[in-house]
Protein backbone atom coordinates (compact mmCIF):
# COMPACT_ATOMS: atom_id res chain seq x y z
CA UNK A 1 0.00 0.00 0.00
CA UNK A 2 1.69 3.44 -0.64
CA UNK A 3 2.03 6.00 1.56
CA UNK A 4 -1.21 8.53 -0.23
CA UNK A 5 -3.30 5.19 0.00
CA UNK A 6 -2.33 4.61 3.54
CA UNK A 7 -3.16 8.53 4.74
CA UNK A 8 -6.55 8.45 2.99
CA UNK A 9 -7.90 5.43 4.63
CA UNK A 10 -6.28 6.77 8.23
CA UNK A 11 -8.67 10.12 7.37
CA UNK A 12 -11.54 7.72 6.09
CA UNK A 13 -11.36 5.70 9.00
CA UNK A 14 -10.69 8.37 11.48
CA UNK A 15 -14.17 10.32 9.47
CA UNK A 16 -16.06 6.90 10.26
CA UNK A 17 -15.45 7.21 13.97
CA UNK A 18 -16.07 11.00 14.19
CA UNK A 19 -19.61 10.21 12.84
CA UNK A 20 -20.10 6.87 14.99
CA UNK A 21 -19.13 9.27 18.06
CA UNK A 22 -21.28 11.49 16.69
CA UNK A 23 -24.13 9.24 16.44
CA UNK A 24 -23.51 8.30 20.31
CA UNK A 25 -24.38 11.10 21.62
CA UNK A 26 -27.36 11.95 19.00
CA UNK A 27 -28.91 8.49 20.49
CA UNK A 28 -28.04 8.33 24.09
CA UNK A 29 -30.08 10.68 25.56
CA UNK A 30 -33.11 9.77 23.38
CA UNK A 31 -35.46 7.01 24.73
CA UNK A 32 -36.45 4.33 24.90
CA UNK A 33 -33.50 3.42 27.68
CA UNK A 34 -32.72 0.20 27.37
CA UNK A 35 -31.90 -0.38 31.66
CA UNK A 36 -32.22 -3.81 31.38
CA UNK A 37 -29.42 -4.40 28.88
CA UNK A 38 -26.87 -0.97 30.36
CA UNK A 39 -27.56 -3.15 34.02
CA UNK A 40 -26.19 -6.55 32.31
CA UNK A 41 -23.12 -4.81 30.78
CA UNK A 42 -21.88 -3.16 33.94
CA UNK A 43 -22.97 -6.55 35.52
CA UNK A 44 -20.16 -8.28 33.14
CA UNK A 45 -18.07 -4.73 32.50
CA UNK A 46 -17.42 -3.78 36.05
CA UNK A 47 -17.98 -7.05 37.94
CA UNK A 48 -16.45 -9.41 36.16
CA UNK A 49 -13.50 -7.77 35.85
CA UNK A 50 -12.90 -7.19 39.28
CA UNK A 51 -11.04 -10.01 40.09
CA UNK A 52 -8.18 -9.58 37.29
CA UNK A 53 -8.21 -5.41 37.98
CA UNK A 54 -7.60 -5.84 41.90
CA UNK A 55 -4.86 -8.32 41.24
CA UNK A 56 -3.34 -6.08 38.98
CA UNK A 57 -3.66 -3.89 41.15
CA UNK A 58 -2.03 -5.34 43.91
CA UNK A 59 1.09 -6.30 42.08
CA UNK A 60 1.33 -2.83 40.45
CA UNK A 61 1.86 -1.78 44.72
CA UNK A 62 3.82 -4.68 45.81
CA UNK A 63 6.70 -3.92 42.84
CA UNK A 64 6.73 -0.17 42.94
CA UNK A 65 7.49 0.00 46.46
CA UNK A 66 9.96 -2.65 45.99
CA UNK A 67 11.41 -1.11 43.28
CA UNK A 68 11.84 2.11 44.97
CA UNK A 69 13.25 1.83 48.29
CA UNK A 70 16.74 1.01 47.28
CA UNK A 71 16.87 4.40 45.28
CA UNK A 72 15.01 6.15 48.16
CA UNK A 73 17.57 4.16 50.88
CA UNK A 74 20.39 5.79 48.87
CA UNK A 75 19.16 9.48 49.10
CA UNK A 76 18.07 8.40 52.82
CA UNK A 77 14.16 9.05 52.83
CA UNK A 78 12.91 6.14 53.12
CA UNK A 79 10.55 7.22 54.89
CA UNK A 80 9.07 9.00 52.24
CA UNK A 81 8.17 5.53 50.83
CA UNK A 82 3.93 5.60 51.09
CA UNK A 83 3.95 9.17 50.04
CA UNK A 84 6.13 8.10 46.28
CA UNK A 85 3.95 4.65 45.87
CA UNK A 86 0.27 6.33 46.43
CA UNK A 87 1.15 9.66 44.52
CA UNK A 88 1.99 7.35 41.36
CA UNK A 89 -0.03 5.30 41.94
CA UNK A 90 -3.07 7.44 42.13
CA UNK A 91 -1.78 9.93 39.69
CA UNK A 92 -0.36 7.84 36.71
CA UNK A 93 0.31 4.05 37.36
CA UNK A 94 -3.19 3.32 38.90
CA UNK A 95 -5.35 5.07 36.03
CA UNK A 96 -3.52 4.18 32.95
CA UNK A 97 -2.15 0.44 33.92
CA UNK A 98 -6.31 -0.42 34.88
CA UNK A 99 -7.28 1.29 31.62
CA UNK A 100 -5.02 -1.26 29.48
CA UNK A 101 -5.39 -3.94 31.53
CA UNK A 102 -9.22 -2.89 30.87
CA UNK A 103 -8.40 -2.41 26.97
CA UNK A 104 -7.44 -6.04 26.65
CA UNK A 105 -9.90 -7.68 28.56
CA UNK A 106 -13.65 -5.32 27.56
CA UNK A 107 -12.46 -3.67 24.55
CA UNK A 108 -11.24 -6.88 23.08
CA UNK A 109 -13.90 -8.82 24.16
CA UNK A 110 -16.93 -6.30 22.60
CA UNK A 111 -14.82 -6.31 19.51
CA UNK A 112 -15.09 -9.83 18.89
CA UNK A 113 -19.16 -9.73 20.75
CA UNK A 114 -20.21 -7.38 18.27
CA UNK A 115 -18.00 -8.39 15.24
CA UNK A 116 -19.39 -12.18 15.44
CA UNK A 117 -22.90 -10.42 15.60
CA UNK A 118 -22.25 -8.96 13.07
CA UNK A 119 -20.64 -12.03 10.53
CA UNK A 120 -24.05 -14.15 11.61
CA UNK A 121 -26.36 -11.47 11.07
CA UNK A 122 -27.70 -10.54 14.89
CA UNK A 123 -27.33 -7.20 14.16
CA UNK A 124 -29.44 -7.30 11.07
CA UNK A 125 -32.06 -9.74 13.11
CA UNK A 126 -32.39 -7.24 15.93
CA UNK A 127 -33.17 -4.56 13.29
CA UNK A 128 -35.69 -6.53 11.95
CA UNK A 129 -37.75 -7.43 15.15
CA UNK A 130 -38.08 -3.36 15.50
CA UNK A 131 -34.83 -2.74 17.77
CA UNK A 132 -32.20 0.04 17.36
CA UNK A 133 -29.21 -2.23 17.16
CA UNK A 134 -26.96 1.08 17.92
CA UNK A 135 -28.91 1.96 20.93
CA UNK A 136 -29.33 -1.78 22.34
CA UNK A 137 -25.25 -2.94 21.64
CA UNK A 138 -23.26 0.37 21.49
CA UNK A 139 -24.99 3.05 23.75
CA UNK A 140 -25.66 0.54 26.59
CA UNK A 141 -21.56 -0.60 26.25
CA UNK A 142 -19.91 2.40 25.97
CA UNK A 143 -22.22 3.87 29.12
CA UNK A 144 -21.33 0.56 31.24
CA UNK A 145 -17.52 0.74 29.95
CA UNK A 146 -17.28 4.93 30.87
CA UNK A 147 -18.77 4.53 34.39
CA UNK A 148 -17.71 1.08 35.20
CA UNK A 149 -13.37 2.02 34.55
CA UNK A 150 -13.43 4.96 37.13
CA UNK A 151 -14.91 2.77 40.31
CA UNK A 152 -12.38 -0.29 38.90
CA UNK A 153 -9.75 2.23 39.07
CA UNK A 154 -10.53 3.13 42.53
CA UNK A 155 -10.39 0.07 43.49
CA UNK A 156 -7.46 -0.87 42.30
CA UNK A 157 -5.41 2.10 43.16
CA UNK A 158 -6.54 0.88 46.91
CA UNK A 159 -5.62 -2.60 46.38
CA UNK A 160 -2.69 -1.37 45.72
CA UNK A 161 -2.07 1.11 48.16
CA UNK A 162 -2.59 -2.18 50.35
CA UNK A 163 0.34 -3.92 48.12
CA UNK A 164 2.38 -1.06 48.64
CA UNK A 165 1.80 -1.45 52.56
CA UNK A 166 3.14 -5.23 52.13
CA UNK A 167 5.74 -4.16 50.23
CA UNK A 168 7.39 -1.64 52.84
CA UNK A 169 6.83 -4.79 55.93
CA UNK A 170 8.62 -7.26 53.65
CA UNK A 171 11.85 -5.43 54.28
CA UNK A 172 11.07 -3.10 57.10
CA UNK A 173 8.47 -2.75 59.30
CA UNK A 174 4.97 0.17 59.13
CA UNK A 175 2.45 -0.17 61.12
CA UNK A 176 -0.86 0.22 59.34
CA UNK A 177 -2.03 3.33 60.76
CA UNK A 178 0.94 5.33 59.83
CA UNK A 179 1.02 3.96 56.06
CA UNK A 180 -2.75 5.12 56.04
CA UNK A 181 -1.73 8.38 57.63
CA UNK A 182 0.99 8.94 55.66
CA UNK A 183 -1.00 8.06 52.45
CA UNK A 184 -4.01 10.59 53.55
CA UNK A 185 -1.20 13.60 54.29
CA UNK A 186 0.21 13.17 51.02
CA UNK A 187 -2.45 12.33 48.50
CA UNK A 188 -4.73 15.34 48.04
CA UNK A 189 -8.34 16.17 46.37
CA UNK A 190 -6.02 17.82 43.63
CA UNK A 191 -4.19 14.48 42.84
CA UNK A 192 -7.65 12.58 42.62
CA UNK A 193 -9.50 14.73 40.68
CA UNK A 194 -7.89 14.92 37.57
CA UNK A 195 -6.86 11.30 37.72
CA UNK A 196 -10.14 10.20 38.53
CA UNK A 197 -11.88 12.62 35.46
CA UNK A 198 -9.87 10.58 32.82
CA UNK A 199 -10.35 7.43 33.62
CA UNK A 200 -14.12 8.25 32.42
CA UNK A 201 -12.30 9.31 29.09
CA UNK A 202 -9.92 5.96 28.80
CA UNK A 203 -13.27 3.84 29.69
CA UNK A 204 -15.60 5.96 26.58
CA UNK A 205 -12.61 5.32 24.56
CA UNK A 206 -12.45 1.72 25.30
CA UNK A 207 -15.49 1.07 24.81
CA UNK A 208 -16.38 3.52 21.67
CA UNK A 209 -13.88 1.30 19.93
CA UNK A 210 -14.49 -1.71 20.99
CA UNK A 211 -18.05 -0.88 19.67
CA UNK A 212 -16.94 0.61 16.23
CA UNK A 213 -14.39 -2.37 15.59
CA UNK A 214 -16.71 -5.12 16.28
CA UNK A 215 -19.99 -2.86 14.92
CA UNK A 216 -18.10 -2.56 11.48
CA UNK A 217 -16.64 -5.74 11.28
CA UNK A 218 -15.84 -7.19 8.03
CA UNK A 219 -17.64 -10.33 6.97
CA UNK A 220 -15.90 -13.89 7.69
CA UNK A 221 -14.08 -15.50 11.08
CA UNK A 222 -10.74 -13.49 10.17
CA UNK A 223 -12.57 -9.76 10.56
CA UNK A 224 -13.90 -10.73 13.87
CA UNK A 225 -10.42 -11.79 15.32
CA UNK A 226 -8.97 -8.40 13.85
CA UNK A 227 -11.93 -6.05 15.26
CA UNK A 228 -10.89 -7.57 18.23
CA UNK A 229 -7.21 -7.17 17.84
CA UNK A 230 -7.16 -3.65 16.52
CA UNK A 231 -9.99 -3.15 19.22
CA UNK A 232 -7.15 -3.49 21.98
CA UNK A 233 -4.76 -1.61 19.75
CA UNK A 234 -6.54 1.63 19.01
CA UNK A 235 -8.15 1.86 22.24
CA UNK A 236 -4.51 1.59 24.04
CA UNK A 237 -3.16 4.22 22.44
CA UNK A 238 -5.90 6.59 22.28
CA UNK A 239 -5.40 5.93 26.16
CA UNK A 240 -2.08 7.25 26.00
CA UNK A 241 -3.35 10.27 24.21
CA UNK A 242 -5.83 11.21 26.03
CA UNK A 243 -3.28 10.58 29.24
CA UNK A 244 -1.51 13.26 27.91
CA UNK A 245 -3.34 15.89 26.51
CA UNK A 246 -5.17 15.47 30.63
CA UNK A 247 -1.93 15.63 32.16
CA UNK A 248 -1.45 19.20 29.87
CA UNK A 249 -4.94 20.35 30.44
CA UNK A 250 -4.63 19.77 34.61
CA UNK A 251 -1.18 21.31 34.57
CA UNK A 252 -2.75 24.31 32.83
CA UNK A 253 -5.56 24.39 35.76
CA UNK A 254 -3.21 23.67 38.37
CA UNK A 255 -3.64 20.42 39.34
CA UNK A 256 0.08 20.00 40.71
CA UNK B 1 -32.88 -13.81 -24.72
CA UNK B 2 -35.04 -11.24 -23.37
CA UNK B 3 -37.07 -11.64 -20.15
CA UNK B 4 -40.40 -10.60 -22.59
CA UNK B 5 -39.62 -13.37 -24.66
CA UNK B 6 -39.67 -16.26 -21.80
CA UNK B 7 -42.55 -18.60 -21.47
CA UNK B 8 -44.62 -15.93 -18.65
CA UNK B 9 -46.59 -18.90 -17.32
CA UNK B 10 -49.87 -18.17 -15.47
CA UNK B 11 -49.51 -18.87 -11.58
CA UNK B 12 -51.03 -20.46 -9.28
CA UNK B 13 -54.01 -18.57 -8.37
CA UNK B 14 -53.81 -17.70 -4.40
CA UNK B 15 -56.39 -14.86 -3.11
CA UNK B 16 -55.24 -12.75 -5.54
CA UNK B 17 -55.02 -10.15 -3.27
CA UNK B 18 -51.59 -8.51 -3.54
CA UNK B 19 -49.94 -7.90 -0.04
CA UNK B 20 -46.39 -6.86 -1.33
CA UNK B 21 -45.24 -5.76 -4.66
CA UNK B 22 -41.86 -4.84 -5.75
CA UNK B 23 -41.57 -2.13 -8.72
CA UNK B 24 -38.47 -1.49 -11.32
CA UNK B 25 -36.07 -2.23 -8.23
CA UNK B 26 -32.49 -1.30 -9.19
CA UNK B 27 -29.63 -2.14 -6.85
CA UNK B 28 -25.71 -1.82 -7.69
CA UNK B 29 -22.71 -2.37 -5.63
CA UNK B 30 -20.53 -0.43 -7.31
CA UNK B 31 -19.94 -1.16 -10.93
CA UNK B 32 -21.63 -4.48 -9.73
CA UNK B 33 -25.46 -4.24 -10.73
CA UNK B 34 -27.34 -6.57 -8.87
CA UNK B 35 -30.77 -5.77 -9.61
CA UNK B 36 -32.06 -4.16 -12.79
CA UNK B 37 -35.63 -3.52 -13.10
CA UNK B 38 -37.10 -6.22 -10.84
CA UNK B 39 -40.73 -6.37 -10.35
CA UNK B 40 -42.62 -8.91 -8.10
CA UNK B 41 -45.61 -9.44 -6.52
CA UNK B 42 -46.85 -11.70 -4.46
CA UNK B 43 -50.28 -12.45 -3.15
CA UNK B 44 -51.98 -12.96 -0.18
CA UNK B 45 -51.83 -16.88 1.49
CA UNK B 46 -49.33 -17.05 -1.94
CA UNK B 47 -45.69 -18.94 -1.35
CA UNK B 48 -43.59 -17.37 -4.16
CA UNK B 49 -39.86 -18.69 -4.08
CA UNK B 50 -37.56 -16.61 -6.09
CA UNK B 51 -34.95 -18.69 -7.55
CA UNK B 52 -31.08 -17.83 -8.99
CA UNK B 53 -27.43 -18.73 -8.93
CA UNK B 54 -25.65 -17.61 -5.83
CA UNK B 55 -24.50 -14.00 -5.92
CA UNK B 56 -27.91 -12.88 -8.58
CA UNK B 57 -28.79 -10.60 -6.30
CA UNK B 58 -31.50 -12.74 -4.42
CA UNK B 59 -30.59 -12.00 -0.87
CA UNK B 60 -30.39 -8.11 -1.54
CA UNK B 61 -34.01 -8.31 -3.12
CA UNK B 62 -35.38 -9.29 0.45
CA UNK B 63 -33.25 -7.00 2.16
CA UNK B 64 -34.54 -3.95 -0.11
CA UNK B 65 -37.90 -5.25 0.83
CA UNK B 66 -37.32 -5.65 4.65
CA UNK B 67 -35.36 -1.97 4.64
CA UNK B 68 -32.04 -3.39 5.94
CA UNK B 69 -30.56 -2.30 2.13
CA UNK B 70 -31.70 1.01 0.23
CA UNK B 71 -32.36 0.08 -3.19
CA UNK B 72 -31.07 2.71 -6.06
CA UNK B 73 -34.46 3.11 -7.57
CA UNK B 74 -37.95 1.68 -7.63
CA UNK B 75 -40.80 1.13 -5.41
CA UNK B 76 -41.18 -1.97 -2.41
CA UNK B 77 -44.87 -1.93 -1.24
CA UNK B 78 -45.58 -4.21 1.33
CA UNK B 79 -49.60 -4.74 2.73
CA UNK B 80 -50.06 -1.28 0.90
CA UNK B 81 -47.42 1.25 2.37
CA UNK B 82 -44.33 2.43 0.55
CA UNK B 83 -41.88 0.75 2.67
CA UNK B 84 -38.91 3.19 1.65
CA UNK B 85 -40.73 6.31 1.93
CA UNK B 86 -41.22 5.38 5.91
CA UNK B 87 -39.58 7.08 8.67
CA UNK B 88 -37.69 4.61 11.19
CA UNK B 89 -41.26 4.65 13.72
CA UNK B 90 -43.16 3.42 10.18
CA UNK B 91 -40.49 1.27 9.60
CA UNK B 92 -40.23 -0.67 13.11
CA UNK B 93 -44.44 -0.88 12.72
CA UNK B 94 -44.03 -2.81 9.54
CA UNK B 95 -41.77 -4.96 10.44
CA UNK B 96 -43.51 -6.25 12.85
CA UNK B 97 -46.13 -7.77 10.18
CA UNK B 98 -43.28 -9.17 7.88
CA UNK B 99 -41.09 -12.04 9.85
CA UNK B 100 -37.69 -12.81 8.37
CA UNK B 101 -35.70 -15.99 8.27
CA UNK B 102 -31.95 -15.50 7.95
CA UNK B 103 -29.71 -17.42 6.39
CA UNK B 104 -27.44 -18.15 9.59
CA UNK B 105 -30.62 -17.67 11.89
CA UNK B 106 -29.35 -14.75 13.07
CA UNK B 107 -30.16 -16.22 17.00
CA UNK B 108 -29.10 -14.11 19.99
CA UNK B 109 -26.05 -16.71 21.21
CA UNK B 110 -26.00 -14.73 24.58
CA UNK B 111 -29.67 -15.70 24.71
CA UNK B 112 -31.66 -18.69 25.74
CA UNK B 113 -34.52 -20.20 23.32
CA UNK B 114 -37.06 -18.17 25.46
CA UNK B 115 -35.20 -15.08 25.48
CA UNK B 116 -34.70 -15.25 22.16
CA UNK B 117 -38.34 -15.80 21.40
CA UNK B 118 -39.18 -12.65 23.96
CA UNK B 119 -37.04 -10.02 22.43
CA UNK B 120 -39.05 -9.15 19.57
CA UNK B 121 -42.27 -9.22 21.98
CA UNK B 122 -40.74 -6.47 24.73
CA UNK B 123 -40.62 -4.74 21.38
CA UNK B 124 -43.94 -4.97 20.07
CA UNK B 125 -45.83 -6.68 22.48
CA UNK B 126 -45.58 -4.17 25.43
CA UNK B 127 -49.08 -4.75 26.51
CA UNK B 128 -49.19 -8.20 26.50
CA UNK B 129 -48.77 -9.95 30.22
CA UNK B 130 -46.12 -12.25 31.19
CA UNK B 131 -48.79 -15.38 31.09
CA UNK B 132 -49.71 -14.65 28.01
CA UNK B 133 -46.56 -14.05 26.42
CA UNK B 134 -45.29 -17.30 27.71
CA UNK B 135 -47.99 -19.37 26.48
CA UNK B 136 -47.75 -17.64 23.17
CA UNK B 137 -43.95 -18.38 23.31
CA UNK B 138 -44.75 -22.35 24.25
CA UNK B 139 -47.38 -22.03 21.04
CA UNK B 140 -44.99 -21.26 18.66
CA UNK B 141 -42.35 -23.78 19.94
CA UNK B 142 -45.06 -26.38 19.95
CA UNK B 143 -45.84 -25.49 16.51
CA UNK B 144 -41.77 -26.05 15.34
CA UNK B 145 -41.48 -29.07 17.29
CA UNK B 146 -39.02 -28.13 19.81
CA UNK B 147 -40.91 -27.42 23.10
CA UNK B 148 -38.42 -29.15 25.47
CA UNK B 149 -35.93 -26.70 24.37
CA UNK B 150 -37.22 -23.44 25.76
CA UNK B 151 -34.56 -22.91 28.51
CA UNK B 152 -31.49 -24.11 26.25
CA UNK B 153 -28.70 -22.19 24.31
CA UNK B 154 -28.80 -21.70 20.69
CA UNK B 155 -25.41 -23.48 20.91
CA UNK B 156 -26.63 -26.79 22.40
CA UNK B 157 -28.93 -26.56 19.58
CA UNK B 158 -28.34 -28.97 16.21
CA UNK B 159 -28.03 -26.53 12.31
CA UNK B 160 -32.13 -28.10 12.12
CA UNK B 161 -33.31 -26.94 15.43
CA UNK B 162 -31.58 -23.89 15.67
CA UNK B 163 -33.30 -23.32 12.23
CA UNK B 164 -36.84 -24.18 13.73
CA UNK B 165 -36.17 -21.79 16.96
CA UNK B 166 -35.56 -18.91 14.26
CA UNK B 167 -38.27 -20.02 12.74
CA UNK B 168 -39.84 -19.83 16.05
CA UNK B 169 -38.83 -16.68 16.57
CA UNK B 170 -40.28 -15.51 13.28
CA UNK B 171 -44.00 -16.76 13.77
CA UNK B 172 -43.88 -15.38 17.52
CA UNK B 173 -45.54 -11.66 16.22
CA UNK B 174 -47.93 -13.76 14.03
CA UNK B 175 -46.44 -12.09 10.93
CA UNK B 176 -48.69 -12.04 7.80
CA UNK B 177 -45.28 -12.11 5.17
CA UNK B 178 -42.31 -14.25 6.27
CA UNK B 179 -39.29 -13.64 4.31
CA UNK B 180 -36.62 -16.89 4.15
CA UNK B 181 -33.26 -16.44 3.38
CA UNK B 182 -31.85 -19.59 1.94
CA UNK B 183 -34.03 -21.63 4.68
CA UNK B 184 -32.37 -25.23 3.97
CA UNK B 185 -28.84 -23.82 3.17
CA UNK B 186 -26.26 -26.48 5.23
CA UNK B 187 -28.86 -28.56 6.16
CA UNK B 188 -28.76 -32.62 5.20
CA UNK B 189 -31.32 -33.28 2.77
CA UNK B 190 -33.61 -34.95 5.32
CA UNK B 191 -33.60 -32.03 7.72
CA UNK B 192 -33.60 -29.76 4.74
CA UNK B 193 -36.98 -31.75 3.78
CA UNK B 194 -38.39 -31.47 7.58
CA UNK B 195 -37.74 -27.46 7.43
CA UNK B 196 -39.42 -27.32 4.07
CA UNK B 197 -42.53 -29.25 4.78
CA UNK B 198 -42.55 -27.07 8.24
CA UNK B 199 -42.84 -23.97 5.95
CA UNK B 200 -45.84 -25.27 4.29
CA UNK B 201 -47.31 -26.43 7.51
CA UNK B 202 -46.82 -22.88 9.15
CA UNK B 203 -47.91 -20.96 5.96
CA UNK B 204 -51.27 -23.14 6.23
CA UNK B 205 -51.50 -22.48 9.94
CA UNK B 206 -50.63 -18.82 10.08
CA UNK B 207 -52.24 -18.02 6.78
CA UNK B 208 -49.09 -15.85 5.85
CA UNK B 209 -47.26 -14.81 2.15
CA UNK B 210 -44.10 -15.62 2.01
CA UNK B 211 -40.99 -15.22 -0.06
CA UNK B 212 -38.72 -18.21 -0.26
CA UNK B 213 -34.96 -16.96 -1.49
CA UNK B 214 -33.58 -20.55 -2.06
CA UNK B 215 -31.45 -22.96 -5.12
CA UNK B 216 -31.97 -26.11 -3.02
CA UNK B 217 -34.43 -27.55 -5.50
CA UNK B 218 -36.13 -29.84 -3.11
CA UNK B 219 -37.20 -27.09 -0.97
CA UNK B 220 -38.39 -25.02 -3.91
CA UNK B 221 -40.58 -28.24 -4.89
CA UNK B 222 -41.98 -28.55 -1.77
CA UNK B 223 -42.90 -24.81 -0.73
CA UNK B 224 -43.27 -22.85 -4.08
CA UNK B 225 -46.73 -22.23 -5.28
CA UNK B 226 -45.08 -20.01 -8.04
CA UNK B 227 -41.57 -19.20 -9.15
CA UNK B 228 -39.72 -16.35 -9.90
CA UNK B 229 -36.62 -16.79 -12.01
CA UNK B 230 -34.15 -13.91 -11.05
CA UNK B 231 -31.24 -13.94 -13.59
CA UNK B 232 -29.32 -10.81 -14.97
CA UNK B 233 -30.90 -8.83 -11.94
CA UNK B 234 -34.30 -9.48 -13.73
CA UNK B 235 -37.96 -11.63 -13.14
CA UNK B 236 -36.39 -13.76 -16.33
CA UNK B 237 -39.20 -16.38 -16.16
CA UNK B 238 -42.19 -17.12 -13.60
CA UNK B 239 -44.18 -19.89 -13.33
CA UNK B 240 -44.76 -23.24 -11.20
CA UNK B 241 -42.60 -25.50 -10.58
CA UNK B 242 -44.07 -28.44 -12.50
CA UNK B 243 -44.23 -25.76 -15.53
CA UNK B 244 -40.78 -24.31 -15.37
CA UNK B 245 -39.79 -27.89 -15.28
CA UNK B 246 -41.04 -28.28 -18.91
CA UNK B 247 -39.32 -24.65 -20.21
CA UNK B 248 -37.23 -25.15 -23.14
CA UNK B 249 -34.98 -21.65 -22.42
CA UNK B 250 -31.70 -23.11 -21.47
CA UNK B 251 -31.27 -20.65 -18.40
CA UNK B 252 -34.65 -21.93 -16.89
CA UNK B 253 -33.36 -25.61 -17.86
CA UNK B 254 -30.27 -25.43 -16.10
CA UNK B 255 -31.97 -24.90 -12.48
CA UNK B 256 -34.20 -28.35 -12.36
CA UNK B 257 -31.31 -30.79 -14.08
Amino acid sequence: MSQSTKLKSFFVETGAISKFTGWFFHEFLRPRFEAREFLRQCYIVGYKSLPLVGLTGFIMGLVLTMQLRPTLVNYGVEARLPDMVSLSLIREIGPVITALIFAGKIGSSIGAELGSMRVTEQIDAMEVSGTNPYKYLVVTRVWATTLMLPILTILSDTIGLYGGYLGINIRGVMSMDLYVNEVLHTVGFSDLLPATIKTFFFGFAVGLVGCYKGYNSKKGTEGVGLSANSAVVLSSILIFIIDLVVVQITDLLGFN
Amino acid sequence: MDASQNTIISAKDTDNEPVLAVRGLKKAFGANVVLNDFDLTVNKNESVVVLGRSGSGKSVLIKCIIGLLEPDAGSVSVLGQDVLSLDHEGLDHIRMRIGFLFQSNALYDSMTVRENLEFPMRRHLKHMSAADAEQRIKEVLSNVGLGHTIDMMPAELSGGMQKRIALARTLVLKPEIILYDEPTSGLDPITGREISTLMVEVEKKYHTASIIISHDMRCVKITADRIVVLIDGRAYATGTYEELKRSTDEKVKQFFE
